[in-house]
């Protein structure tokens, strides 16, 4: 039995090795007919992410968002919805954050800590709410719902970013002004890793349970295979709905948190390139399988580190990498047919 | 409303309507063909930016819209290979489109970021610009694009109910089954939906970047490519429709351009939400409707022929 489910992990393992050398060869080749140099970005990347611990630890602070962000997907496509909206959950998130830890700047920090993290898990869970009581009431497909809030919630957080938050001490940055020091989560080591690693790996581990573990894990799963059967069964379908998105959506809110409370300090706009999108390849790569979640953040946090080297190295944006994601994609679906039509 | 607001609203409404008409015209024939398109702000983003770049390159904004309508129509293409070729689930190729648009058009405008063009020429009937309630406004000052506006619309209509491959397409989108009974090849007529459909993205896009803005930025469409799905279901997949849909929207883009010129107290990062909150109580507004409406076969996979 152990044998056999090593063996087959070790056979998904080199398929997605594979699947990502030749999605890299194609993007090689895209990057040398732009006038680039692919191996060079490759060897920077490396001796940058898995060269030195400080790289490897630098991987750790990407993959935290992204957990987050494919838990946000997970959870949802378990009852067969796509919630693309994580881009805008996550800034929710930190921004209901921040709002806590500027209006509550005396606390100590064993109350601030707590209370920036639930109200991170908060906005999340507000924003995605929305399209899951649209979907719920069937009004509105919860996909074009979360993509297109997608582009409000970053414009929510320049509004405050750009007014009433502004930092008054250093005004040629858009910024807020450094979060009180109680609000700040903890980093480990000298690195940049922090403590909203733990946060991820915790909302995983929970996802996991629930999914695998509780009764609420097969009622999802009996709304994912037949919502209606599930309905006649008793189970309260749209409520599940509501709820599936919002906790997902507090996920993302969480890596907004982190971002923010973690990472930068204080509320920037460019808060995030991507990670809510990012965070639904991963999970839709995995299959919301939660090791496969934990394998495929690590590997995407190397595959979008490429991003940075593009832009340091090469003089290329950011969002070049999405070309990367685009090609592990287009293998994956063109090699497997979704039989049984669309879902 | 003031009458000088107004007239800058509805000059405004055509201007920036433009883009999200073409759009929504390819996006509706896609749809008909039965194939739902997420993928089509990645078509948009690499209109604008094919566009802007060949412009730039060429020196002339033709050989741009040219540029960018066969780069529209390559990409959806590529779309069509994975979902009617490979069978491939169409949302989530859809979404692969989407990044590849993001990365691609950020990798083709980069040398670009910018770069100044020659945007496509805009011109007024004499008789129109005579008129003294015109003269003082951008109104009736269109480029060609925007002047073919209207009849592409009705074209397109044409096409889809008139003729002969628009029924084709139409009962690709409800049986393809019975389409096939009945001698026709639904392959074909969705790769064909999907050209067009791609010519008319790209044009959408470069209209963007050649008309409007005569800038590349990254993420410059912002969301069009959603909002024209959105005015798909709005239009009730009807190319007529759709010019009431796109003006309604662009109205909203240029009111709020209009408001933030004349220096309005309110924030322009609120003002800048409001097409997407339009877009959302629109959908939640057509919701119970739009189920007797859409292509009995949207978004599903055609096995049959094998």
């Amino acid at each position: 039995m152990a044998e056999a489910r090593t063996a087959q992990a070790l056979r998904t393992a080199a398929r997605l090795g594979l699947i990502s050398a030749a999605a890299l060869a194609v993007f090689a080749a895209i990057l040398l007919a732009a006038g680039k140099d692919p191996l060079k970005a490759y060897a920077d990347t490396f001796s940058y992410t898995l060269a030195n611990a400080y790289g490897f630890s630098e991987l750790l602070v990407r993959m935290t968002p992204l957990l987050l962000t494919a838990v946000a997907a997970a959870l949802p496509s378990r009852l067969g919805l796509i919630n693309v909206g994580g881009e805008g959950q996550l800034y929710m998130g930190a921004w209901l954050a921040s709002a806590g830890a500027f209006m509550f700047p005396g606390l100590p920090w064993w109350l601030l800590l707590p209370l920036v993290t639930l109200l991170g898990f908060l906005g999340g869970a507000a924003w995605a709410a929305i399209p899951g009581l649209l979907r719920a009431a069937r009004l509105v497909n919860e996909t074009i719902a979360t993509l297109l809030l997608n582009y409000v919630a970053p414009l929510i957080v320049s509004f405050f970013i750009f007014g009433p938050w502004r930092a008054k001490e250093n005004s040629a940055y858009p910024q807020t002004s450094l979060f009180p020091e109680a609000a700040r989560l903890p980093s480990f080591f000298d690195t940049r890793v922090h403590a909203g690693l733990l946060v991820a790996l915790a909302a995983l581990l929970a996802y996991w349970l629930l999914v695998e573990k509780t009764r609420w894990g097969v009622s999802m799963r009996a709304i994912g295979g037949n919502g209606e059967a599930a309905q006649r069964l008793g189970i309260p379908v749209a409520a599940w709905i509501v709820i599936a998105l919002a906790v997902g959506g507090g996920c993302a809110g969480l890596a907004g948190m982190g971002e923010a409370m973690g990472v930068h300090g204080r509320l920037r706009p460019g808060l995030s390139p991507g990670y809510g999108f990012t965070g639904f390849l991963i999970s839709w790569l995995a299959g919301g399988r939660p090791l496969g979640i934990l394998f495929m953040a690590f590997l995407f946090a190397i595959l979008t580190s490429a991003g940075d080297t593009l832009q340091i190295t090469q003089g290329l944006p950011y969002s070049v990498v999405n070309i990367l994601l685009a090609m592990i994609l287009f293998i994956v679906l063109a090699r497997r047919p979704a039989r049984g039509g669309a879902k | 409303m003031t009458t000088p607001l107004a007239l800058g609203v509805l000059a405004g409404a055509v201007l920036s309507g433009t883009s999200l008409l073409y759009a929504t015209l390819g996006e509706t024939i896609v749809e008909r063909a039965g194939i739902v398109n997420l993928g089509l702000e990645g078509i948009l983003l690499v209109g604008a930016s094919v566009g802007f770049a060949a412009a730039s390159a060429s020196g002339s904004p033709w050989r741009g819209l040219l540029a960018a309508a066969v780069a529209g129509c390559l990409g959806n293409l590529l779309f069509g290979w994975l979902v009617v070729t490979r069978r491939a689930n169409q949302l989530a190729s859809g979404l692969a489109m989407m990044f590849f648009g993001f990365g691609l058009s950020a990798l083709v405008g980069a040398p670009y970021v910018g770069a100044l063009i020659t945007g496509l020429p805009k011109w007024r009937p004499a008789w129109l610009a005579a008129q003294p309630w015109v003269a003082s406004t951008t109104l009736f000052n269109y480029d060609l694009i925007t002047w073919l506006a209207l009849p592409v619309a009705v074209l397109v209509w044409w096409a889809l109910f008139r003729t002969r491959w628009g029924l084709g397409v139409r009962a690709t989108g409800e049986s393809p089954a019975a389409a096939f009974a009945s001698g026709r090849d639904p392959a074909v007529l969705q790769y064909q939906a999907l050209a067009a459909g791609g010519v008319l993205g790209g044009i959408a896009g470069a209209h963007l970047s050649l008309s409007l803005t005569l800038t590349w930025a990254e993420y410059m469409t912002g969301g069009r490519g959603f909002i024209a799905i959105a005015l798909v279901i709005f239009s009730k997949w009807n190319p007529l429709r759709a010019i009431a849909g796109a003006l309604l929207f662009g109205g909203a883009e240029a009111l709020q351009l209009q408001l933030q010129a004349r220096g309005s107290d309110i924030s322009p990062f609120l003002l800048e939400m409001s097409p997407y909150l339009l877009t959302l109580l629109v959908l939640l507004a057509w919701g119970g409707a739009r189920r007797l409406a859409a292509p009995a076969s949207l978004g599903r996979t055609f096995y049959g022929s094998d």
